[in-house]
């Protein structure tokens, strides 16, 4: 279905499923909340300035309140003493959400395998895609972008995502 | 070129030492540190030692004195009362060390969460002990006698606590400052950093030489390259080596358009903050040209790793002029329209100038250096004061402000870039032929066709990957003007290819220990934009 030429239609019915229209919606709508910390954030600023130009993908609506976002991009390092920040963040979003790890730091720790840096943000919130790169070059934050938008078409509408997950960080 | 010495001091004698110090000039206290002397092979009387770096107001000598410390629960005596920008280096040195300093009011952690442990550096620490945190902390214990000290009271005045940051768009990431609030005045600030601590001086004491040079990237992420040139420049130093002329010039070549970059970051975010988002689009895109230069010359965009001791990775590919040139042009453009949208409107000015002015005397006091503190008119810039590199030889002008207001770090930066593309332009003509790195089977890995073809090539490369470049025994402190001001790195050799420690005295972390102090009975407002003029980069700050 392709409502965006609807002039093409004239004055036509279009018959679809509400499914349909809500992931078109969504697709076109990703909200992101950048959790930029560190070098990862600076290569998010060039995505989001016009040379690549994240707005193309319609993902351009960058939100500084956990709260109006569905989209976590967590962009660099994050320390043991930023993740009950990250949690509180990723607790105030409001479902359905998803989350991308940009770079080695936030997807694994990358190279500071050391007393300081948590070990990937997955030991605290579920990731959906991890972006490799240290940093990444923009067009990969982009495909991540582009694959969470074929992924929120395969799944429920209407549920809770990843309600398994338990973070280190969870009940205590 | 510095004359560089070092004083033996004891504890008891510390404060009265400095202070004669302070009235032979030495005004500028650059930083504190300690060394572990644990694993040492001639391990000194005491464990620990602290030492203490401080540059005289000729902006030229540097003088260091090391202190004895037996033990660490005693601690000596804090020297706050002489130089504010002593509060925060003694926090770290206690937080990372855990040396206590006698009278230092607030004598907490400041790099490592409030749960956490032991100390860090010191050797018998293990680098990957990590420690979860689970709450941050309220930080009241630092508000509270800040309200006192003021005669204020949260109940009866009516104040509201607002955290600013970490995570808020304007904190640049990872700082939080907690404000009390008298309407939108801010009547008392406090600022909590280490949220982008990264252990970077322990992974030193694990990492060759030339592995560190990627960390060093990391520390200020907008200007990568001149992070490299400052540590292989000391370290450099240490082996008593210079590079050829060559390999001078692609290093200013390379640290000046850093500089640039770094700048038209710092501005385009600033701007960006105060709703010029047109500005953003002017600075940001000739940036993106720049990396594309970068990432041809270095393979990568942003942390490109390109320095190693005693040269760089390979010379400059065919055709760079004609690039260069380009993004120069680019730049220039963007320079010159964001100004004409700025220069003469009415809601820059008005909303920048005259405030929280640092006027010269506190800014040294602080431990300011580089374009914040050449903001407050102080005329202090290394290139000057004690050149490396030919920077005597290049025709360019140091950029100093007048009150140090928001106003002038700013427009000093936009000011530096165009003195930094005069060098850029002059290095381009002189640009000499010749080798890149030194001439030294034992610093520069050699040739791959020798290392193919030859056992004495293949034994050469595995000696230096395996065991790294071996500095020579001893202690240095070297300087380098980065973007931000004054990047210099403390470094202990033990004769081996890894170093003993490695202290960074970045600039980024004095410039916030000052943050909360001159925002006061400034609106938010104008606090964010303090914020953003003051350029500052967690990755360097937090280490
Ligand atoms: S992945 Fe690399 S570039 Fe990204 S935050 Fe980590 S160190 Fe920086």
């Amino acid at each position: 279905m392709d409502v965006s030429n609807t002039h093409l239609l004239d004055e036509a019915v279009v018959t679809t499923k509400v499914d349909a229209v809500i992931d078109w919606g969504r697709e076109a709508s990703l909200w992101p909340f950048v959790f930029g910390t560190a070098c990862c954030a600076i290569e998010f600023m060039a995505t989001a300035a016009s040379r690549y130009d994240i707005s193309r993908f319609g993902a351009e609506v960058l939100r500084f309140s956990p709260r109006h976002a569905d989209l976590l991009v967590v962009a660099g390092t994050v320390s043991y003493k930023q993740a009950p920040i990250l949690k509180q963040i990723w607790d105030q979003m409001p479902e359905p959400k998803w989350c991308i790890a940009v770079g080695a730091c936030a997807s694994t720790g990358g190279f500071y395998d050391n007393y300081t840096t948590l070990q990937g943000i997955d030991e605290i919130v579920p990731v959906d895609i991890y972006v490799a790169g240290c940093p990444p070059r923009p067009e990969a934050i982009l495909d991540a972008v582009m694959d969470i938008q074929r992924q929120l078409k395969r799944e429920a509408k209407f549920e809770v995502r990843n309600t398994d997950f338990k973070g280190k960080l969870d009940d205590i | 070129m510095t004359s560089d010495t070092m004083i033996k001091v004891t504890g008891d004698l510390l404060l009265d030492t400095l202070k004669s110090a302070k009235e032979e000039g030495y005004t500028l206290l650059l930083d504190i540190t300690a060394i572990d002397n644990l694993y040492k092979s001639h391990p000194p009387m005491t464990r620990f030692e602290l030492i203490y770096i401080l540059r005289h107001e000729n902006f030229k000598d540097v003088r260091s004195y090391k202190v004895p410390v037996g033990d660490p629960e005693i601690g000596v005596e804090t020297i706050t009362s002489l130089f504010a920008s002593a509060d925060w280096a003694e926090r770290e040195v206690y937080d990372q060390y855990g040396i206590h300093f006698q009278n230092h009011k607030m004598l907490k952690r400041v790099l490592n969460h409030n749960e956490f442990v032991g100390h860090p550096l010191r050797k018998d620490y293990e680098i990957t002990k990590g420690q979860y945190c689970t709450v941050s902390q309220d930080m009241m214990d630092e508000m509270k006698p800040l309200l006192k000290e003021k005669e204020l009271d949260l109940q009866k005045d009516n104040l509201m606590v607002v955290n600013l940051g970490p995570s808020h768009p304007a904190s640049h990431g990872t700082i939080r400052t907690l404000v009390a609030l008298d309407g939108e005045k801010i009547v008392a600030a406090a600022s909590e950093i280490g949220y982008l601590h990264r252990g970077f001086e322990k992974s030193c004491e694990n990492h060759n030489y030339n592995q560190i040079i990627p960390y060093t990237d990391r520390l200020n992420y907008c200007s990568a390259l001149m992070n490299n040139i400052a540590f292989a420049k000391t370290a450099e130093d240490m082996l008593g080596v210079t590079l050829p002329d060559r390999g001078i010039f692609i290093r200013i070549i390379v640290a000046e358009l850093s500089r640039v970059i770094d700048h038209l970051v710092c501005l385009a975010a600033g701007l960006l903050d105060m709703g010029g988002q047109t500005n953003y689009w002017y600075l940001f895109n000739p940036r993106n040209n720049a990396y594309d230069f970068l990432s041809k010359l270095t393979g990568a965009r942003l942390t490109n790793s390109y320095m190693r001791i005693g040269g760089m990775a390979h010379d400059l590919y065919e055709g760079w002029e004609t690039d260069l040139d380009d993004v120069l042009k680019k730049i220039d453009f963007g320079i010159t329209e964001s100004l004409k949208m700025i220069t003469h409107n009415r809601i820059y000015n008005d909303r920048i100038q005259d405030v929280s002015p640092v006027s010269a005397k506190e800014a040294i006091d602080y431990g300011f250096t580089g374009p914040n503190l050449r903001a407050s008119g102080v005329a202090y810039d290394l290139r000057f004061s004690d050149p490396y590199y030919y920077y005597d030889t290049f025709d360019f002008n140091m950029v100093v402000g007048s009150v140090g207001d928001t106003y002038d770090r700013m427009m000093v930066r936009f000011e530096e870039m165009n003195e930094s593309m005069k060098i850029i332009r002059q290095a381009m003509k002189r640009i000499p032929d010749g080798a890149i790195n030194v001439p030294d089977k034992r610093i520069i890995l050699p040739h791959k066709g020798c290392v193919y073809g030859g056992i004495e090539g293949m034994m050469n490369q595995f000696k230096l990957v395996i065991d790294g470049v071996k500095v020579p025994e001893g202690e240095h402190y070297g300087a380098f003007e980065a973007a931000n001001g004054e990047l210099g790195f403390y470094i202990v050799s033990d004769g081996s290819g890894t170093p003993y420690k490695v202290k960074v005295r970045a600039p980024s972390f004095y410039h916030l220990a000052a943050y909360p102090k001159i925002i006061e009975n400034y609106q938010v407002a104008d606090a964010i934009m303090t914020l953003g003029s003051m350029n500052i980069i967690a990755g360097e700050m937090d280490r």
